[in-house]
């Protein structure tokens, strides 16, 4: 367990900054990071320009750089300058260990790209660590033009895995919802980007509200509900070829959609005629649905538990919102969230561990975490008056959400523990909602 | 839609008469004539024909809400889903026009921006549902009533404040024909 030890040693040097707020900018994509706030020092790393042997002056993308924005994004490493390198090795013969030992940078990344043919390049580094002067992990890997840039995140993801023990998310996507004025209205629209903000489309634009999208759990699919029509309907989009299917539009409220782990099933809100807020599941090849929630309050924003078993759901029941679970088969349900007046929107990190959850922390709405194998002690982990939508990074360590800036919502993410905090910046408008995808599956 | 929204919610086109009033520099705005009140409130019927000539088979009067002094939007006290006792009058008021026309309505929920969204969607579901029941005590056919929540997803006022959450929180009776 190299990668244990390494981050072992890294964490017994880090100083503890109260409250340490430190502003940098890094303007790699739309959605860059722009104010870092840790109560944990980043340990320093060097990655070191990547060589380059081809047809053209340079590779179609600077590697490295995209390897070191990912390190540094994820606030525990900080990558030095280029110019602070006593040496700039391409190859792992050529790497003298002294010269990171005197810089006190806990690792080295050192790379090359190689074009192999028209639209054909390898794409190979090596991590090394300077103190015990090993190499920790190298690889080397094809990519074409069109795929360099994802190539380039999973090395961040296995230097990242091998530094910290933790699954990199650098490959993953985010999708989001923005709203600005256009004209007597707003403009809507329904975003995807790499979770660096590079690669933003738009999958749907409309003059009507778009709310609560959710990735299937294979990232080909995104539900939403849109209000297009002036009524809600829920609706499923195949991201590679943008034909969507509506699969709900009841009288009333259709909302709050989220996949089940096999991707077969939705658990949806319908509020019918009358108005009666329930949690439903529905097929979503054959649309049948199979009532939940009975109770006259408010039953919304339901989420599947990783293993399947239990819809975790929002309920105000007992007053204010509250969660509750049921298991999917049915049954009573059971409230699992007792602290303060206000528990709205669960969701689960992947592993099952916790539960995040808007909460009202003494008349602020903030992001908190309970630890469900820790008799459900709970973190605040944000600090806006008007945070929403969290949503976990797949590797369970890290969360998205929306907080405010002046009138607009922008996206910050926290590690669940609350300790390093960050917000990524945007072209502008109203961002909201946004949901971190699953893994890529290669 | 913003200031469609504006149009059918009278308090910010109060406020902004009250802000123009303010501006004249010490000269004072008269008092309106009586008799511009009394056009803008009478209803068609005095207007034109009488009884004796509609029996005699007069002409057909479109019902235009646009024109009509009813506010079309009721406001709610935070956290609350009742209508307020003073708004009890209004909502009748709109149960008898929708008799008499024969209109349809569609009752547009909202929510201030506090808190999560999908559950705001519940709360301005319940604040339209709080409405369809008072017009349907009154004799409305469900048939001629539809909800919508719009949440927190239309706001009126963007201020992070009570006052802009107070306009927010609302319903909006929108006639559909």
């Amino acid at each position: 367990m190299t990668n244990r030890t390494l981050l072992m040693r890294a964490t017994r040097r880090l100083a503890l900054i109260l409250a340490g707020l430190v502003a940098s900018t890094v303007a790699v994509a739309e959605l860059r990071v722009e104010i870092t706030e840790w109560n944990i020092e980043p340990a320093p790393i060097a990655v070191v320009d990547f060589g380059w042997s081809g047809n053209s002056a340079a590779p179609p993308l600077d590697v490295s750089s995209v390897i070191a924005a990912d390190l540094r994004r994820s606030g525990r490493f900080a990558p030095i300058d280029q110019s602070q390198m006593l040496s700039q090795p391409t190859r792992g013969a050529d790497v003298d260990f002294d010269d990171w030992r005197i810089l006190k940078v806990e690792a080295v990344v050192i790379g090359r790209v190689e074009q192999t043919g028209d639209n054909a390049y390898s794409v190979q580094f090596q991590l090394f660590d300077p103190f015990r002067g090993t190499q920790l992990v190298g690889y080397r890997m094809p990519a074409s033009r069109g795929t360099i840039r994802r190539v380039a995140h999973r090395a961040a993801d296995m230097i990242y895995e091998k530094l910290t023990g933790i699954k990199g998310v650098f490959a993953t996507r985010v999708t989001y919802v923005t709203a600005e004025q256009q004209g007597d209205g707003r403009l809507f629209k329904l975003i995807v980007a790499d979770q660096d903000g590079e690669n933003e489309y738009t999958i749907l634009e409309s003059r009507d509200p778009i709310m609560s999208p959710a990735w299937s759990p294979d990232s080909r699919q995104v539900a939403y509900v849109s209000f297009e029509g002036s009524r809600s309907s829920i609706w499923v989009q195949s991201l590679r070829t943008g034909n969507r299917i509506r699969v709900s539009s009841e009288p009333g409220v259709n909302g709050a959609p989220s996949f089940s782990p096999d991707g077969k099933q939705l658990v949806i809100t319908l509020g019918g005629a009358d108005g009666n807020l329930d949690i439903y599941v529905m097929d979503v090849a054959t649309k049948q649905k199979r009532r939940l929630t009975t109770h006259r309050a408010i039953d919304t924003e339901g989420t599947w538990s990783p293993d399947g078993r239990y819809i975790y759901f929002n309920s105000d029941r007992a007053g204010g919102p509250q969660v509750y679970r049921v298991p999917v088969s049915g049954g009573t349900p059971e409230r699992i969230t007792f602290e303060g007046s206000y528990n709205a929107r669960p969701r689960l990190s992947p592993d099952g561990k916790k539960l995040a959850v808007v909460h009202n922390d003494r008349g602020n709405f903030r992001i908190a975490v309970y630890d469900l194998q820790r008799d459900n002690q709970m973190v605040v982990v944000s600090a806006g008056r008007q945070d929403e939508s969290p949503s976990f990074a797949p590797n369970s360590d890290t969360l998205i959400y929306a907080t405010r800036q002046a009138r607009d919502g922008v996206l910050e993410t926290v590690t669940a523990d609350g300790l390093i905090r960050q917000r990524l910046e945007s072209r502008g408008g109203d961002v909201r909602e946004p949901v971190w995808s699953p893994f890529p599956r290669y | 839609m913003a200031i469609d929204a504006l149009l059918k919610n009278p308090l910010p086109l109060a406020v902004a008469a009250l802000l123009l009033a303010g501006c004249g520099g010490g000269d004072t705005i008269p008092d309106p004539e009586p008799e511009d009140t009394m056009m803008g409130s009478d209803d068609t019927s005095s207007q034109g024909a009488g009884y004796d000539d509609v029996y005699g088979g007069g002409e057909t009067v479109d019902y235009d809400p646009s024109a009509d002094e009813l506010s079309t939007t009721i406001f709610f006290d935070f956290d609350s889903y009742e209508v307020r006792a003073e708004d009890a009058d209004l909502v009748n008021r709109h149960s008898i026009q929708i008799l008499d026309t024969g209109a349809s309505v569609r009752l547009e929920g909202h929510a201030d921006e506090r808190g999560s969204r999908e559950y705001n969607i519940g709360l301005g579901e319940r604040r339209a549902q709080a409405v369809r029941r008072m017009l349907m005590i009154q004799g409305v056919p469900a048939s001629r009533i539809s909800t919508v929540s719009f949440g927190e997803e239309r706001p009126v006022a963007y201020g992070s404040d009570e006052a802009s959450w107070a306009q927010n929180r609302r319903v909006e009776i929108n006639y559909t024909n």
